[in-house]
């Protein structure tokens, strides 16, 4: 027999090879005539496990394999952003003009990024200096939101011996660099294994808030730029909504979106809307400064796999420039489910409910990835990336495997709340099991950005809101009627908490996006009304439900509209409005009873 | 010809090995003969050196490890389509069962089709007006949507399909405009085409009936087509049919233009199907014993629901499944739902109490909904007047769990307010005839006519500009 690969078994996306004596584990081949892209993932002797990223229909044993020494890498350089990719980087757009078809058909071959694309690079490093891996050389204004920075690559380091200006492809040299090993030419573009993280300076611990301009995650349970979050939830409950609502609105520069294995509609919505919406932090449209990951649930579940980790070394790429960047995967269970698939089919010892065995490694290295750190390079550029992956639990039990190994890693917890939106109250994150662990990290900046009570309402706000649970147990045994004012008091105030504070509008233009200090204004309102309700409330003729009709809660429950402009007055406004509301019930108080007295002994007369 | 082997070595429940194969490639579509001459068709599952895992389509029976001859055919499963095929009834694995002649194709296709690229499609926001007030005004229904009844056994889900195939329209432009509903004859746009295709999988005889009549009533059955395995009818067959059905809604709806509503029905045997393929090949079982790859599977199927940017026609599937102990837990409406756009739950106690259709507002959902309300699509009112009422029900039913422990004499006046106003939304908007197709203007009316019951004040959903224009003025405005 020749030792030419060739295959000897097909089922669905596995695909096993003999004569693969010369194969790398992880190494890139072209499976069949048709020229199918896969992936070694297991070796046996001189056979290859492969799996395939296409559909493998119509391929049988005999066909030739075709090793080609690469591990499976992404391009980065300059045109990632504003694309939209499949699972191993290949513009879809590109994929639609090649197949000339609406459907995604076999055995296409296109580059990640553009090969003839002409770009302005500006070197900023001179011939002569003496430069590290991860020095900035030059830089490329990518699109109007983003200048991309051209660096040493890892491993390289030496003296400039040519630089030049002007206008490049990504394949052309721009800076010529003396290393020991002699010259080494750079382009723009770097090749980089999607599965080994890249390499940073120093670790930083987090220390300042992603801002997301959604309230309930922004006061209650705050992610760190440089944080791992996640978001589990039945089907329903909202995952995909407060994902693209993160995408939209948090105060990252550069976004990367993977939609894995969900719905190919969701991915056209972004697509529509992204280059119409504003980012709210510059005015662009937000399709400037996002990387978009698709594939969908029907498209090979190979490619499912190896989605997230192309969509995160394109993450590290910006974070290496010295960018904040938050990847949102939508949803980590559906790759875990491919990891599945493929062990399934590779007959390896299943763990829990089929999951491989090294799910929980395979969760917490990806998540690792996250992080804020020192970038690599003499500059002292600072980076972050920050993971939010959505978690779809099978019948909504957080007790099964991928929830329970993604909360052993990540330290912020927003649990979805089928009933929440049942009551169309969304956000629908539960306030009693949403955790977040950043909390006290973060007290440092919010006392010295926003205000110096900030956290302490935080505290305030979530006491209320447990005390309101507890409560509530005591009002469905034996009504309301038993509670002391203090209580009711509670309870109306957990009301105008969520009902004023936490609902949230995704829709609506102005509500979408609350900045951290208007957020602060509004709970500082709703807090002041409970302040000052509390003054009076010990007064022998207290009527609790005077309170529940002041005026001024119309205007509370209206401040979410508030635009954020001139804002702070309008507060102030509100503010004052229920001191004197308030002392007017407490002056007014003597007099009420005063007249009721009255009432009754006209009735009686 | 093709070599026919004889080589069959194992047969185990569809499952057959064919040994010494040739040139087999992996799902390429084989005819199997019997001993007795009878031709049966299947699938490769597993393509290896010298040896073949066949699935057949069709029923084992009779089938013999000496003396079957198995072709392999080149091919995939495809079916041959053209425009005549409207008005046509198929058996499950696709062959004519109404006894007119075989389709003379114009084209043969794939049944297992390709992944739409999510690049290419068309973002579905057209209304469809189903005529049921449930649907229209809280999970709304889009040209292009996947949108499924969660049922049980014994829950009306076909009437409630059957209803929404005979009336499904989309508003005209005049309509929208005016607000106000078009007058009979007026209501279809002349330049489009409408198609119903109907997969029929394990559903009783009765239940295949029931639809081929609910369609013939409203002359629908000309522009039908209908692929029906009964019960009685082989279970691996159920694998093939819905794909059938759907490589010829592809083809009319994006080939032919036509606007085409899939019902498929009960996607719970079809799962059920591939649960038994799975355990004849020894698979390591996920949840309940499905297959591991249930998931990819039913996406494939799903996710041929849609519009593709610059062709006319649509695709809306509605599928149909029952829950086995009405469990939304249970893998099977749990990974559906993980992948449709949304779901209509039926709910047993509404049935129980005599109100039809049972829609469920909480734990039913449509997720195109936000861009196929309001101005331009129905009425401005409809997206806040949707959440008001869902929210209002949802805390009436509260309300109600809360009157059983305590009694209702303790319960305060706001909440005597939802009380009656969840009693009033089951018994005016929830409950409507079987015939009876309301306008989304006549169901607005009503759920403004059923929010005068709550003090305004708690009217946190809808814009105070909306209240003074849709509201009826209370009498009694005290």
């Amino acid at each position: 027999m020749s030792d030419k690969p060739t295959i000897i078994k097909v089922a669905g996306p596995l695909v096993v090879a003999k004569g693969m004596k010369e194969a790398k584990m992880y190494e890139v081949c072209r499976v069949s005539k048709d020229n199918l892209i896969g992936e070694v993932i297991e070796l046996h002797g001189d056979t290859a496990s492969i799996q395939v990223y296409e559909e493998t229909s119509g391929v049988g044993p005999g066909e030739p394999v075709e090793l080609t020494g690469t591990t499976l890498s992404v391009d980065l350089g300059p045109g990632l952003l504003e694309t939209f990719y499949d699972g191993i980087q290949r513009p879809l757009k590109l994929i639609e003009e090649k197949a000339q078809s609406p459907y995604i058909t076999r055995g296409i071959n296109v580059p990640g990024l553009d090969r003839q694309r002409k770009w302005d690079f500006k070197a900023t490093a001179e011939v002569g200096d003496k430069v590290g891996e991860g020095d900035v050389l030059g830089t490329v204004q990518e699109t109007t939101l983003i200048e991309h920075r051209v660096m040493v690559p890892p491993s390289i380091s030496g003296t400039i011996s040519e630089i030049k200006s002007g206008n490049f492809n990504i394949e052309e040299v721009v800076a010529v660099i003396d290393t020991e090993d002699g010259k080494k030419e750079i382009t723009m573009l770097q090749k980089w294994p999607i599965r080994i993280p890249r390499p940073t300076g120093k670790k930083l611990m987090p220390s300042e808030p992603l801002a997301t301009g959604m309230r309930v995650l922004d006061m209650l349970f705050p992610i760190a730029r440089g944080g791992a979050a996640a978001i589990p939830g039945p089907f329903g409950a909202g995952k995909t909504v407060t994902q693209q609502s993160l995408a939209k609105f948090c105060a990252a520069q550069v976004i990367v979106y993977i939609g894995c294995g969900e719905r190919g509609n969701e991915m056209t919505e972004v697509l529509k809307e992204f280059p119409e919406l504003e980012d709210p932090n510059t005015g662009e449209p937000l399709m400037k400064r996002t990387v978009l990951i698709a594939n969908t649930s029907n498209m090979p579940v190979a490619a499912r796999e190896a989605s997230v980790y192309t969509g995160i070394t394109i993450a590290e790429y910006y974070r290496d420039m010295g960018y904040d960047v938050a990847l949102m995967a939508d949803s980590t269970s559906r790759w875990a489910e491919a990891m599945r698939e493929m062990s399934g089919r590779l007959e390896e010892m299943p763990g829990e409910e089929g999951y491989p065995a090294y799910l929980g490694s395979r969760t917490a290295g990806f998540y690792e990835r996250a992080g804020a750190a020192e970038c690599l390079g003499s500059d002292d550029r600072k980076g972050s990336l920050s993971v939010i992956g959505a978690v779809s639990p099978p019948g909504g039990d957080f007790s099964e495997p991928v929830t329970q190994n993604t909360l052993r890693v990540t330290k912020v917890f927003w649990a979805l709340d089928a009933k929440l939106t049942y009551k169309r109250h969304f956000p629908s994150i539960n306030w009693l099991q949403s955790y977040s662990l950043y909390t006290d990290m973060l007290g440092g900046y919010y006392s010295k950005e926003v205000a110096e009570d900030f956290s302490r309402n935080r505290v305030r706000a979530s006491e209320i809101l447990q005390e309101e649970s507890k409560l509530e147990e005591i009002v469905r045994l034996v009504g309301t009627d038993s509670l002391s004012p203090r209580e009711q008091l509670t309870l109306e105030i957990a009301k105008m908490i969520r009902e004023d504070f936490l609902f949230q509008n995704a829709f609506d233009k102005i509500d979408a996006y609350t900045s951290l200090k208007k957020q602060y204004r509004m709970m500082r309102a709703i807090l002041t009304f409970m302040d000052s309700a509390l003054n009076i409330i010990d007064q022998e003729d207290f009527d609790f439900s005077k309170v529940q009709q002041l005026a001024v809660k119309e205007d509370i429950t209206k401040c979410s509209f508030l635009p954020e402009e001139g804002m702070e007055a309008k507060f102030d406004e509100i503010e004052d409005k229920i001191r004197s509301q308030m002392n007017g019930l407490k002056e007014a108080g003597s007099g009420i009873s005063k007249a009721a007295e009255t009432e009754v002994a006209q009735a009686a007369a | 010809m093709s070599t026919a082997y004889k080589t069959v070595t194992d047969i185990a429940g569809p499952l057959m090995i064919v040994e010494g194969v040739e040139g087999v490639s992996y799902d390429e579509l084989c005819e199997i003969e019997l001993t007795n001459g009878k031709k049966r068709l299947g699938k490769v599952l597993e393509a290896r050196e010298g040896m073949a895992v066949v699935q057949m389509f069709e029923d084992a029976q009779g089938a013999t490890t000496e003396g079957t001859k198995v072709r392999f055919l080149k091919r995939a499963f495809e079916i041959g389509v053209s425009e005549d095929i409207l008005g046509r009834v198929f058996s499950g694995s696709g062959r004519p069962i109404d006894g007119g002649p075989d389709i003379v194709p114009e084209k043969k296709l794939d049944i297992n089709g390709a992944p739409i690229n999510p690049f290419s499609r068309e973002y579905p926001d057209d209304f469809i007006q189903t005529g049921i007030s449930t649907i229209d005004t809280l999970n709304t229904l889009v040209r292009g949507q996947k949108l499924p009844i969660f049922s049980g056994a014994g829950l009306p889900h076909n009437q409630i399909a059957a209803q929404i195939a005979r009336q499904a329209r989309v508003l005209t432009d005049e309509e929208i405009s005016s607000g106000v509903e078009a007058k009979e004859g007026a209501t279809e746009k002349a330049d489009e085409k409408f198609a119903v295709v109907f997969a029929a999988m394990g559903v009783t005889f009765a239940e295949a009936q029931y639809f081929q009549q609910e369609l013939e009533k409203t002359g629908a059955l000309s522009r039908a087509v209908m692929f029906i395995n009964t019960a009685d009818n082989p279970v691996v067959e159920r694998i093939a049919t819905p794909r059938l059905a759907l490589t010829v809604a592809e083809y009319l709806a994006y080939e032919k233009d036509y606007h085409v509503t899939v019902i498929m029905t009960d996607m719970t045997n079809y799962c059920e199907a591939l649960r038994e393929v799975s355990a004849a090949r020894k698979e390591v079982p996920g949840r309940r014993g499905y297959p591991g790859y249930l998931y990819t599977d039913l996406a494939t199927l799903y996710e041929r629901a849609g519009r593709i940017r610059g062709r006319n026609g649509s695709i809306t599937q509605i599928p149909i499944l029952s829950m086995p102990e009405d469990d939304v837990t249970h893998p099977i409406p749990d990974l559906t739902g993980y992948i449709t756009e949304g779901q209509i739950l039926l709910d047993r106690s509404l049935h129980q109490k005599g109100i039809f259709p049972p829609i469920i507002p909480m734990g039913s959902l449509s997720r195109l909904k936000p861009k196929a309300q309001g101005e331009g699509k129905t009425r401005e009112d409809h997206s806040n007047m949707d959440a008001q009422l869902t929210a209002a029900y949802a805390r009436g039913v509260e309300v109600r769990e809360l009157a059983v422990i305590l009694g209702e004499s303790s319960l305060n006046d706001a909440d005597k307010a939802f009380l009656k106003f969840s009693e009033r939304f089951e018994k005016e908007f929830i409950q409507q005839g079987e015939t009876e197709n309301r306008s989304i203007f006549r169901s607005l009316e009503i759920g403004w006519d059923l929010l005068t019951e709550l003090p305004r004040e708690e009217l946190k959903r809808v814009k105070d500009e909306y209240v003074d224009k849709y509201m009826p003025k209370k009498i009694d405005n005290a």
